[in-house]
């Protein structure tokens, strides 16, 4: 593979010559609402292709939300092995922040970059609701603005919510603070641990289930503290990118 | 022509929540006595030519990178077989 990780910024560098990539996969649904919270956040949205090794010269990559491929045979796991992500696999291994919403998330579980796996929901069904979570690591590229213990709501949807791994790795995650999200109040999917986030050890990879990029913009988001459709919690994941590529 | 068949079963210690929706609409339907279900997926793949040790080795290979999720399933059988799956006479509803 010929592609290399992002070159380190210039001190010059303004936050809009930060490039942040959103892939796209046949069944994404969410790439646009990705794109638009990095616009959202300070940064520059590139769309990438599925199909197309090349990531363009980005800084960083969001492996959005969706059903890609029909979440035939697993979710993400025919995404796995599309050109893009051998790329990306690459570049995350070179430090590069990626960040996995959703089926997001699957890919990068069945890609190997992230340990565990995402099962049918306890309760089979369905679920799409606003979500409380606690934020638990703030080292990583993705959570860098938020402080330890902070409670956000993001919306939530999916169907192959659960996350379990066996009980080792899930020590070894907790052991190593690599629980970055956990599910608050309720757990809305049987998840191990109420395990909605993980980090990878460099904690330059993170996965999700719920949608922050859903909760980036008052009157578009799930109810926040100032009234109906005002929650924007999900924005601090994106302008942490951004300032890890401004101030790595 | 060849055929392979590939059985992928859930892990015994990961919930199946498939199977525990279908154990549980079995006895709605009055098929009683059923303790446990577990749902897992059967492939079947061809080839052109007889099957051999080799392609054996490959459907092995494909089995555990792609047609399963070492981390939630287990592969429980790589195998030939002379025909496709067809259904069974007895039993299928008039």
């Amino acid at each position: 593979m010929s592609h290399v990780a992002a070159p380190p910024p210039s001190p010059t560098r303004s936050a809009t010559d930060a490039r942040i990539g959103v892939v796209t996969f046949p069944g994404t649904l969410d790439d646009r609402d990705a794109a638009r919270a990095v616009r959202l956040a300070g940064a520059k949205p590139v769309s990438l292709w599925h199909a197309d090794a090349d990531l363009h010269g980005v800084d960083a990559v969001v492996l959005p939300g969706g059903f890609s491929y029909g979440d035939y045979l697993r979710a993400g796991a025919i995404s796995r092995f599309a050109a893009v992500m051998e790329s990306v696999v690459d570049a995350a291994r070179g430090g590069m922040p990626v960040l996995g919403i959703c089926n997001g998330f699957q890919i990068l579980a069945e890609a190997h970059l992230l340990p565990g796996a995402m099962i049918k929901n306890d309760h089979r069904t369905f679920i799409c609701r606003e979500q409380r979570l606690r934020v638990e690591n703030v080292d990583t590229a993705w959570t860098h603005e938020f402080r330890p213990g902070d409670e956000i709501t993001v919306p939530l949807k999916n169907q192959d919510g659960q996350f379990v791994a066996d009980e080792r790795t899930l020590d070894e995650l907790e052991g190593e603070g690599r629980v970055v999200f956990r599910y608050v109040g309720w757990n809305p999917n049987g998840s191990r641990r109420d395990i909605a986030g993980i980090t990878n050890a460099a904690g330059n990879v993170v996965g999700l289930m719920p949608h922050p990029e859903h909760a980036v913009e008052p009157g578009f988001g799930p109810d926040g503290p100032q009234g109906p459709r005002t929650g924007t919690d999900g924005l601090r994941v994106f302008t942490s990118a951004l300032n890890t590529l401004l101030h790595p | 022509m060849g055929r392979v068949v590939v059985d992928v079963m859930p892990k015994p210690e990961i919930l199946d929540p498939q199977g525990k929706a279908v154990a549980s609409a079995l006895p709605r339907l009055g098929f009683t006595g059923f303790t446990g279900v577990r749902q897992g997926r059967r492939f079947e793949l061809t080839v052109d030519g007889p099957v051999t040790d080799e392609v054996l080795a490959t459907v092995r290979e494909a089995a555990v990178t792609l047609l399963s999720n070492p981390v939630i399933e287990d592969v429980v059988r790589v195998a030939e077989v002379a025909e496709a799956a067809e259904p069974l006479d007895e039993g299928t509803p008039a």
